[in-house]
């Protein structure tokens, strides 16, 4: 490796004085977020790992947050119509996902709960 | 105003970490469930109150759209899980690089001083891996659909892997000459090649994987849809964004790594290693003779069990026969007999495909048991049941390095007294070697559709009196 690598490159630049701050709590909230979630996933039943993935997957659509500002906010059509698909798309994971997940979980149960219908 | 965003924002935040704390447990999980429902409601709503959010038709009509195809997503068959889920992979990695696009030519138009070479780089990523995370995950989703277009079988060629990773190198340098110069002349047109190198890389990515792999790549593709969810934070200065897509982040790579355990691989294995390719090596060995059981014999014998492990694989997803083994677990519960399931880390197409199939079934979760735990009974069991199961129960899987299988930790049904397994027919599995579980002595075929044969046990338990 010669040189500065991008990583320097990046950070060496003048503009970073503007943000230096954001970036920074930024990068910790990701390092320290990451870290909860091995902890608390690795908790999660092995039973559960179907549902576990639906789950995650809605809450991954949180990207809900940034599609509604785009398309909300006084830009150009263009853009607002690239939110407006991303809204749409992170909409269906988030309805798709907590239903199914709730739909799936329903189906775990154990011995002494009464069978519903169904001849056996 | 900025004040209760942020603070609805925590609430969020904390109520999703909840949401996962919640799944460690089947009784708690439900509550889990509506946990993120709220912190996703509280958040949708802090968004749009805010006051740069003007204009509403879109929202409306966009979230609407959303309901109208999220509702029928989420009544798929449970069989049709895997594809959904890769389905939503998709739709998570879509919206993160339409979102970059869309700020990217934003920002370009007007206000390139904010195309600072951090936010800069994290578009790069989060268009990176979005649209690579787009077409990776419909392409698993065809493969998962067996949609006629997309090759089943793992698809290689010459210089697959030293061509993939090339593309990605030039994916990165263009990556980097944006970041280094957002606003020259020839940006707006250099950020469309990455779009679409990165298009095009995950179709590449996918082609060479085999079924078998599915439960890790699945895996590696929800962390991929996460860490997009991340970038997106990092480009729109959003926290909520960036825990949230950490924590699906983290659920992706914990999955994948266990995945990988299960198969004994490596990450790098899996997505290079192109599985399909060992299968020749073995062909042209002896043949043995499979020894074909009846079904009243094996209705007779499993009728003197006291302990019966029922394997389940993808063929029992396949056949739709879980409701069936259900029959047959109450057939043989009335009769005191012990029946437990062993649950093979990465049976199925996806990590937990068979509990869910079972608890659909109405199997109290409580006799499903890990590989780990069912192993070391495996000795005290009468009768070992494989349904549609291959290569998780291949002995050779311990000792035979050439095989592909080699070294990945298999549940011991060859230590049962007496092993039944299902097979729809005479064809070699996945990995495309024989199992010599087959030709041992202590096993018994049940050649046919899994759902037929077991229907077929319950009727001969039940008295042959075609109860159902």
């Amino acid at each position: 490796m010669q040189g500065p690598t991008i990583v320097d490159s990046v950070l060496a630049h003048p503009e970073m004085a503007r943000e230096p701050l954001d970036f920074w709590s930024m990068l910790f909230v990701f390092v320290l977020a990451t870290f909860i979630g091995l902890g608390v996933i690795r908790r999660v039943s092995r039973l559960l790992y179907t549902p576990l993935m639906s789950l995650t997957n809605a809450i991954s659509a949180i990207a809900v947050v940034g599609s509604i500002i785009v398309t909300g906010a006084d830009y150009p059509p263009v853009i607002r119509l690239l939110g407006a698909i991303a809204l749409f798309a992170s909409m269906t994971n988030i309805v798709s996902g907590f239903l199914i997940t709730d739909r799936m979980l329903k189906m775990f149960k154990t011995e002494d709960k009464p069978r519903e219908g169904g001849p056996a | 105003m900025r004040a209760v965003v942020q603070l609805s924002y925590l609430l969020a935040t904390s109520l999703f970490v909840f949401a996962l704390y919640w799944m460690n447990a089947p009784k708690t999980a439900r509550r889990g469930v509506f946990a993120g429902i709220a912190a996703m409601g509280i958040a949708v709503v802090a968004t749009w109150i805010q006051p740069e959010v003007i204009h509403h038709g879109w929202i409306v009509l966009a979230i609407f759209a959303g309901f109208l195809v999220g509702v029928p997503l989420s009544r798929v068959p449970l069989t049709a899980v895997p594809q959904r889920t890769a389905l939503s992979h998709a739709f998570g990695g879509l919206a993160a690089g339409l979102v970059g696009t869309a700020k990217y030519y934003l920002w370009l138009g007007e206000g390139p001083e904010n195309l600072t070479p951090f936010r800069m780089t994290a578009i790069v990523v989060e268009i990176i891996l979005g649209y690579l995370t787009f077409t990776g995950s419909l392409m698993a989703a065809g493969k998962l659909q067996e949609v006629r277009w997309i090759p089943q079988r793992p698809v290689t060629y010459r210089f697959q892997n030293v061509g993939n990773i090339g593309l990605l190198v030039v994916a990165a340098v263009l990556g980097v000459a944006l970041v280094l110069q957002p606003t020259a002349a020839w940006a707006p047109a250099v950020f469309p090649v990455i779009i679409g190198l990165a298009l095009l890389f995950g179709v590449l990515l996918i082609i060479p994987i085999g079924g078998a792999d599915m439960p890790t790549v699945i895996s590696i593709l929800n962390s991929y849809a996460g860490l997009a969810a991340v970038a997106m934070g990092f480009v729109l200065d959003n926290k909520l964004l960036i825990t949230a897509g950490a924590l699906d982040g983290s659920s992706g790579f914990i999955l994948s790594i266990i995945m990988c355990r299960a198969m004994n691989r490596s990450f790098t294995n899996v997505l290079f290693g192109a599985f399909g390719q060992v299968q020749q090596l073995k062909a042209g060995g002896e043949q043995k003779e499979y020894k074909a059981e009846s079904i009243e014999g094996a209705a007779q014998v499993l009728e003197q069990a006291n302990l019966v492990v029922v394997i389940p694989g993808y063929g029992m997803a396949v056949a739709q026969a879980q409701h069936k083994v259900r029959e047959l677990h109450d057939q043989l519960k009335k009769r005191g007999i012990t029946v437990k399931f062993a649950i093979h880390p990465v049976a199925g197409r996806m990590p937990g495909h068979m509990n869910v199939l079972l608890a659909e079934a109405d199997i109290p979760y409580t006799d499903l048991v890990e590989m780990d735990e069912i192993n070391p009974e495996m000795p005290q069991c009468d009768v070992a049941l494989v349904v549609g199961a291959n290569d998780v129960v291949n002995p050779a899987a311990r000792y035979d390095k050439s095989t592909p299988i080699y070294g990945m930790p298999i549940i011991d049904a060859d230590k049962a007294r007496t092993v039944f397994a299902i097979k729809r027919s005479k064809n070699p599995g996945f990995a495309g070697i024989d199992n010599e579980l087959y030709f041992a002595e202590k096993t018994w075929m049940l050649f046919g559709d899994a759902k037929h044969v077991i229907g077929e046990l319950v009727k001969q338990l039940s008295g042959g009196a075609g109860m159902h």
